[in-house]
């Protein structure tokens, strides 16, 4: 007899009790938290009613960081400790960085680490730790708002994010001490917010450019699947690069010579960015740079010479769309509209070119800002299982093509970009000496056929390959890209089986132990306990699995014989019974016991919801 | 059949008869049930176990659905199913190929300077999809036909067709080329 369930009361959750669950769109210039509340997807506001948060953290002496409005206040009193725009440094090496001319606004840290340090009165920051402190704002807000702990939250990310990106993007989630369901691309949540695939079937572009990326992507939209063909784009254009043109031509205009202090270059780009805005509704607005001494330059801009400023960068857009248009097979007259996303799409010249390059209806009925949170809101509360019944289904895409170093500094593609992830090729190596017993495979991004203009991701070293003959050793490297669009390698020698170590480092991103160590610093700070704060992570996760395990049962436990029921129940109990002690270690074996138990299960599962789904096809065949 | 058997073939996964004319729209529909079941976003909150396996047989689905969906990739799968070798190294052609590629190969590099480059370049597109279509219709017919000979046939016209496959690769680089000057 299967064992009687009973649950400690307050302990179990109700199979359809509503789950906090938040989307997240950490933006280059401004964020935003948003969550599904009584079926309505809605950004949540501050104490003050403003429900964007600038994207900047003020670091300070002996005090925690300030986040938000007062911390954007400070860009031009206290460049130097004061980051904006951090996205634009995540995941980027150094020498990336001053490519994009923003090196000069910061002073970077010396250090051994591929991650470029920001050095401030509170030590050296890394980009990730940067957005950590946004996140954590954002948390603190939805948290305090809904009145609990959030369960689990989906993070947007330019669709255009190469591996790195997203693995620094997930890093700084962990520092917050967020759960990531998910990590969307930001034209795919836009999609969604629009509910496009209710109202209209057919081919959709969401042309996204926000304060410091842009991103187009092609969605084939069908009874809720939401089919992402291509996708492509420019991590480093932006809002940004707009008020930067301006400030030049501003800089110009005044007067200004070639040496100009980082403080002015902040007022500069201040005073292009509210003309740039303003811009969007006027003709014509009046302008005015500090020259020195009190002494005052004035001057109007309008908005035939704002277009010959920033005509050139959006031509810059139009050449991804093109590619997408290419790479997704698909022509013109196929594509029902255009959605609109991010800030710098309300500007009028902006939708004009974008509307004439695609000969169609320009959508822009949701606020362009807020778009991309709301999309990840109605993904997270589905990934949550507050919608079981939801028919929506996002299939996204690998937005670079992922290849090996060969002979001669060569890539050989192993993964094309375009492809529906998750996905995974397997590649064969073999040694190239007798005896051989290592190997070293460098891992790279990008479309061009030389290593040096791709982007490095990780070096990884195949050891403990058994001496063989040169050639002989077959070793099978397997390239794993999962649903976040992060890629995982793994390695086996085919002839003895051997499992090689596989060490992945990563080419910009943190090591595992770096990101220990700033969780040990961020709590140090807090003064939390390390060992308190593992043992409650490892309930929550306890929590979290048995909770899996229960729902499944009260779903398809007839798929299990009475003696496999008992066995998984028993695997239950212990790990619940673990889950009360204070040994984190302890509760992780119950952890993994519970799954061991559970393999057979989920397979069996798996393949009477495959059957279901496919029953109807064949009796139509068989008969 | 087991769905969670890594070992099926794609046809039995998409329960579809196994020959090389399928019908496109019931693939596509199929794909788009099999996700609904085994996407890893069904099962974000479940355990580990559950989630392994689902990003284990979405990957297939999207493997399988990639290669049925692209003429070349499903006949090359074909031909493997079959027990048809494919020695990517062996690339004897009959001479008649091998001079109408060189012909598209020298008006591609015509293209690149050339004042109307974009109308040349369309042209050639258009030109390589035609003799494209012929070599699918050509495979329909070899491979309905199965017998060893028609396979060995189908084998040289897969090829062909990668020929193909690769020039318009560098079209599209070309192309992108082109926009970017």
């Amino acid at each position: 007899m299967a064992l009687l369930q009973i649950s400690e009361p307050g302990q179990t959750a109700a199979p359809h009790q509503h789950k906090l669950a938040a989307g997240i769109d950490l933006g280059t210039t401004n964020s935003l938290v948003a969550t599904v509340r009584s079926g309505l997807a809605e950004t949540l506001p501050d104490e003050h009613g403003k429900h964007l948060l600038p994207s900047v953290v003020r670091y300070r002496l002996g005090l925690p960081p300030v986040v938000g409005e007062a911390a954007k206040a400070a860009l031009t009193e206290d460049p130097h400790n004061t980051i904006s725009s951090v996205k634009r440094f995540m995941g980027r090496g150094l020498a990336d960085i001053c490519k994009g001319c923003s090196c000069a606004e910061y002073e970077f840290a010396e250090s051994d680490s591929s991650v470029p340090r920001i050095r401030t009165v509170a030590g050296d920051i890394s980009p990730v730790e940067a957005s950590a402190e946004i996140l954590k704002a954002l948390k603190a807000r939805a948290e305090t708002t809904l009145g609990g702990e959030l369960t689990g939250v989906v993070i947007t990310v330019p669709a255009y994010f190469d591996d790195a990106q997203r693995q620094a993007t997930k890093d700084a989630a962990q520092l917050a001490g967020l759960n990531v369901l998910r990590l969307l691309n930001e034209p795919t949540a836009a999609a969604v917010a629009y509910g496009l695939d209710r109202e209209s079937e057919g081919v959709h572009v969401v042309y996204d450019l926000g304060g410091g990326t842009f991103d187009i992507s092609i969605l084939r939209l069908n009874r809720g699947v939401f089919e992402v063909m291509s996708t492509a784009g420019n991590t480093a254009l932006g809002g940004d690069d707009f008020d930067r043109v301006i400030a030049q031509w501003l800089a110009e205009q005044a007067g200004l010579g070639e040496e100009i202090s980082v403080r002015k270059m902040r007022a500069l780009r201040a005073e292009a960015c509210r003309a740039k805005e303003a811009l969007s509704d006027v003709e014509s607005v009046d302008v005015s740079v500090a020259i020195k001494d009190g002494e005052v330059w004035r001057g109007e801009l309008n908005r035939e010479q704002l277009n010959v400023l920033i005509d050139p960068l959006i031509q810059k857009t139009l050449s991804p769309c093109r590619r997408a248009l290419r790479d997704a097979g698909v022509a013109l007259e196929e594509i029902e509209d255009v959605v609109m996303v991010g800030g710098s799409t309300r500007m009028p010249r902006v939708r004009e070119l974008v509307g004439e390059f695609f000969d169609c209806e320009v959508l822009t009925d949701i606020d362009p800002d807020k778009v991309v949170a709301v999309g990840a809101a109605i993904q997270a509360d589905v990934l949550v299982g507050n919608k079981p019944d939801d028919e929506m289904l996002l299939l996204d895409v690998i937005p670079l093509s992922l290849g090996i170093e060969t002979m001669g500094g060569l890539v050989e593609k192993v993964i094309p970009r375009n492809a529906t992830i998750p996905c995974a090729k397997a590649q064969d190596f073999t040694t190239f000496k007798d005896g051989q017993t290592a190997l070293a495979v460098h891992v790279v991004q990008g479309e061009r056929e030389l290593v040096s203009d791709c982007r490095s991701l990780a070096r990884f070293e195949l050891r403990g390959i058994p001496p063989m003959a040169a050639g002989a050793a077959r070793i099978r490297v397997t390239f794993q890209v999962d649903a976040d669009g992060l890629l995982s390698v793994t390695a086996r020698e085919q002839a003895s089986g051997v499992e090689s170590s596989v060490q992945v480092k990563p080419s910009y991103g943190l090591s595992d132990r770096e990101i220990e160590q700033m969780l040990r610093d961020s709590m140090a700070h807090a003064e939390e306990d390390v060992a308190a704060r593992s043992l409650r992570e490892m309930q929550v996760e306890a929590k979290r699995a048995i909770e899996a395990v229960e729902s499944a049962l009260a779903v398809d436990a007839d798929l299990l014989s009475e003696e496999e029921r008992a066995q998984l129940d028993a695997a239950v109990v212990a790990l619940r019974a673990e889950a009360e002690g204070d040994d984190h270690v302890k509760i992780k074996q119950a952890i993994e016991a519970l799954n061991a138990a559970s393999d057979d299960f989920a397979a069996r599962r798996m393949d009477a919801g495959i059957k279901a789904a496919m029953a109807g096809h064949k009796l139509e065949e068989f008969t | 059949m087991q769905a969670t058997d890594l070992t099926s073939s794609y046809f039995e996964l998409f329960g579809l008869p196994v020959c090389f004319d399928i019908d496109t729209r019931a693939l596509a529909e199929r794909y788009r049930e099999l996700q609904r079941v085994v996407h890893p976003d069904r099962f974000a909150t479940a355990a580990d176990a559950e989630r392994r396996l689902s990003m284990q047989l979405a990957t297939r689905v999207n493997e399988g659905f990639r290669t049925l969906k692209d003429p070349l990739a499903r006949a090359r799968y074909l031909l493997e199913l079959k027990g048809v070798a494919l020695d990517d190294a062996d690339t004897r052609l009959d001479g008649g190929f091998l001079m109408q590629q060189m012909e598209l190969r020298e008006r591609m590099d015509a293209v690149k300077g050339s004042a109307d480059a974009g109308q040349r370049l369309h042209e050639l597109h258009g030109d390589i999809r035609q003799l494209e279509r012929q070599l699918v219709d050509e495979l329909a017919t070899l491979f309905a036909d199965g017998s060893p000979q028609a396979l060995r046939q189908a084998r040289d016209a897969s090829r062909k067709l990668q020929f193909f496959h690769r020039l318009g690769e560098e079209l599209a680089q070309l192309d992108d080329e082109l926009a970017g000057s």
